[in-house]
């Protein structure tokens, strides 16, 4: 009943092409955005904005990327750690060395210099696919990780190797408070969200998918796979970059090498798989469900005022995660997102199905 | 169906925190957030010390009824030695309690760096006693941090008088094997420095955390021969180190510790291999002392002790003095802010106004414990002394007297880096010469 089309008529391409064809969606849509700008920051607390939204829209943020690369180009990377210490060690130098650049722009360059490196060792999937891909690319997250830790120019020869981000302030506003640094958060996702929708619905998204499907079609019809893959591999490392300065910037304010290491990568494509390949609501999802289930059940026994020691609690958060994991698969392996698309299809017809 | 299913888990997951209060605190009582690690690989450390602290907090309340009448809350969170893990617990803890937080340790020198950022925003003071960045130890830019007791650098520059005094370091070779973060990246400047003054050769070897995997860097040490290995380590990479050792024939009388590597779960788990290895010691292990017949008659025989067999060792004894720092700044402040919770603020006075003279350790029955600290504004290490202490397979015995760090050398180190982290970060450092209100 509530997702009903009934009544419905498109009468431009214009309308049919939109981001949203479905009435209802917008509505939704403008309803969570008036939400996420208006309503979290007048009732969210502190610890919230810090521990919870923030991380979770940066890693949101990150996950889009990778699953441009991962869901719809179909380049299986395990490099996502590397690429977002890239933009983030980018970030901290650019705004060492050159003092007076705006730190939005500062963000730009270290996305793009993530995108450099990211076409760089994309160049590999030009020759070799699949797992195959995957052990090339881990080696870009050895080689940035070591290249982190070791070459002291990137770190400005800081002894302890930790590196401290400066203040935020961008056009001589500073961004102190919780709630401002989570809405600098918002407003980038949402730039990023919204260009990652696009760039997928057009020319671009097109020929990355026909890769992913089957990449010698896609060559006959005229695909340059070089174009395609590398453009991906770019696309993608742009928006890890910029995620990558955010966490250092935003969410930590001071980081060494380690926070950006090969566990940083599987947790990313674990909010990918979960959340849904080749979807950016599946991005949100995966990356909220990621982030915040660890965190909810390791409070759990304190909200519900069950003694059980600090140990136990974080054995009990590993065993039911993993089996919340494994649950979800089995329940939709296509992920979250796809859950959501079944969800929607059963609303049309509810409450009288059949 | 499988859809019905998952909306039911969800809106049970959702329902959930609406059920359950926060168990509310009590005004009155002074709130502790305790950063723990009691899972991973760096738990057989992180339990005595979490241990010890939870010890000591409760016999307060219990032999005392607490500081001055004000009763001690502890929180723990765990966050597995994982600084963004770290951090979250400390977004989570910060503002419970009547007063919030009143200070954190970390234990974790990750932790340190990022909450050194954040500290100085919530008006919190961060106690890393015996770790942290060592620069802190500048209370003119540092504010908010105490590495009391001793710094890395201090650290290293003990273990070098050492060493040296064993015989001139002129072309030794000395190699430093540590665990690749911050907190084994710290001791490197001072090693380099000495190196040139001592003339010895320097090598760094990073280990990956968690630190299992060694063989690689202990066929180097065989090959290279070194005369002396430093180990900066933590977790299972000081048991695995020792064992490694063990395998390649270094002699393990050789090998010296950081005060965070000299405890029994790194050396127990080699066996005999461990015997002779020595290590930094901040204090003594043991339960000779009077605070430890206080811990176990008030606690342990009352059933409300942490875990007695933890009782007496390196790192339990270490949290007993950790969490005795806490109480005692804690009594400081309150001495010119009244009886009642302290906040992260008045704590901070307390801490930079701390004294523990020989005679107030006595009556802490911590005598022998400890040794005197005496905090400023301009040095928030308060003491910058340790011992020797060799493992003779069955227990920790003392080798040296105390060993001071040389302040000549380390102060215009410290004031430096300091004074580049000012710079860096825009703050313009305290005057410590007028006094501090």
């Amino acid at each position: 009943m509530i997702y009903r089309e009934a009544g419905q008529f498109k009468t431009t391409y214009r309308a049919d092409q939109a981001v949203f064809p479905i009435p209802q969606d917008r509505v939704a849509m403008v309803l969570i955005l008036l939400a996420a700008y208006v309503g979290i920051p007048l009732f969210a607390s502190e610890y919230l904005f810090l521990a919870i939204l923030i991380p979770f829209l940066i890693l949101s943020m990150a996950a889009i990327g990778l699953n441009i690369l991962v869901g719809y180009c179909g380049q299986l990377s395990l490099g996502t750690g590397g690429f977002m210490a890239v933009g983030a060690y980018a970030a901290y130098n650019l705004a060492l060395r050159v003092p007076e650049l705006n730190l939005l722009v500062v963000f730009l360059l270290a996305g793009g210099c993530a995108a450099l490196v990211g076409g760089v060792f994309g160049i590999p999937s030009l020759r070799i696919k699949g797992f195959y891909l995957a052990v090339a690319t881990l080696a870009a997250q050895f080689f940035l990780e070591w290249m982190f830790s070791r070459v002291g120019w990137f770190t400005n020869y800081t002894p302890s190797g930790s590196v401290a981000a400066p203040r935020l302030i961008i056009f001589g506003y500073v961004f102190r408070t919780p709630a401002e640094k989570y809405l600098l958060c918002l407003f980038l996702v949402t730039i990023a969200a919204l260009a990652a929708k696009n760039l997928v619905r057009g020319r671009i998204g097109r020929s990355w998918m026909a890769i992913r499907d089957m990449d010698i079609a896609a060559e006959i019809i005229g695909i340059r796979p070089v174009q395609a893959k590398l453009s991906a591999f770019a696309v993608s490392s742009f928006m890890i970059g910029i995620s990558g300065a955010l966490w250092g910037f935003v969410h930590l304010g001071s980081w060494e090498p380690l926070a950006f290491d090969i566990n940083r990568s599987f947790n990313l494509l674990f909010m990918v798989i979960i959340g849904g390949l080749g979807s950016i609501l599946g991005c949100f999802l995966g990356a909220a469900f990621i982030t915040m289930v660890p965190v909810f059940l390791n409070q759990l026994p304190t909200i519900l005022g069950i003694p059980i020691s600090t140990a136990m609690i974080s054995h009990l958060e590993f065993m039911i995660f993993g089996a919340l994991i494994v649950f979800f698969l089995i329940a939709e392996p296509h992920g979250l997102a796809r859950l959501w698309a079944v969800g929607k299809q059963k609303l049309r017809l509810w409450p009288f199905p059949h | 169906m499988k859809l019905k299913a998952i909306f039911a888990l969800a809106a049970a997951a959702l329902a959930l925190p609406v059920a359950g209060a926060d168990p509310a605190l009590a005004q009155g009582e002074q709130f502790y957030p305790a950063l723990v690690y009691r899972t991973g690989a760096y738990a057989p450390n992180g339990i005595p010390f979490a241990n010890g602290i939870a010890d000591y907090l409760a016999l307060v309340n219990e032999r005392d009824g607490g500081v001055n009448g004000v009763k001690f809350v502890i929180e723990e969170c765990e966050f597995g030695y994982a600084t963004d893990k770290g951090v979250e617990c400390y977004e989570r803890l910060k503002g419970k309690g009547s007063t919030g937080a009143a200070v954190i340790t970390p234990l974790s020198t990750g932790v340190t760096f990022a909450l050194t950022e954040k500290a100085p925003i919530d008006k919190i003071p961060l106690l890393t006693m015996g770790y942290g960045r060592s620069e802190s130890a500048d209370g003119s830019v540092f504010t908010w941090n105490f590495p009391l007791l001793g710094t890395y650098w201090s650290a290293a520059d003990i273990l070098i008088q050492h060493v040296a005094k064993k015989g001139s370091l002129k072309g030794k070779k000395i190699v430093l094997v540590y665990h690749d973060s911050p907190y084994g990246k710290e001791p490197i400047p001072v090693l380099q420095d000495h190196a040139k003054t001592y003339g010895y050769t320097f090598e760094a070897i990073p280990v990956t955390s968690p630190g299992v995997e060694q063989k690689a860097v202990w066929l180097q040490i065989r090959q290279g021969r070194p005369d002396y290995v430093f180990l900066w380590g933590w977790g299972v990479m000081n048991s695995t180190s020792i064992k490694e050792a063990a395998a390649v024939n270094y002699p393990r009388d050789k090998m010296y510790g950081v005060w965070w590597s000299g405890a029994e779960p790194d050396v127990l788990p080699a066996g005999d291999g461990s015997k002779g290895y020595n290590a930094l010691a901040l204090h003594p292990a043991g339960t000779v002392y009077e605070v430890h017949k206080d811990v176990l008659k008030y606690l342990h025989e009352r059933g409300k002790g942490a875990r007695r067999e933890d009782v007496g060792s390196v790192l339990y004894n270490r949290g007993l003095i950790n969490a005795m720092l806490v109480v005692e700044a804690i009594r400081t402040a309150q001495g010119k802010f009244g009886n009642k919770p302290m906040t992260g603020e008045q704590t901070r006075w307390g801490f930079e106004n701390l004294n523990l003279t020989a005679a107030r350790i006595k009556d802490l029955g911590m005598d022998g414990l400890v040794s005197p600290i005496k905090v400023s504004c301009a040095d928030h290490e308060g003491a910058r002394k340790a011992r020797i202490h060799q493992w003779d397979g069955k227990q920790w015995v003392y080798t040296t007297e105390w060993i001071e760090a040389d302040t000549k050398y380390l102060r215009p180190k410290m004031e430096a880096a300091a004074k580049a982290y000012a710079e860096e970060k825009k703050i313009t450092p305290r005057d410590c010469s007028k006094p501090q209100s």
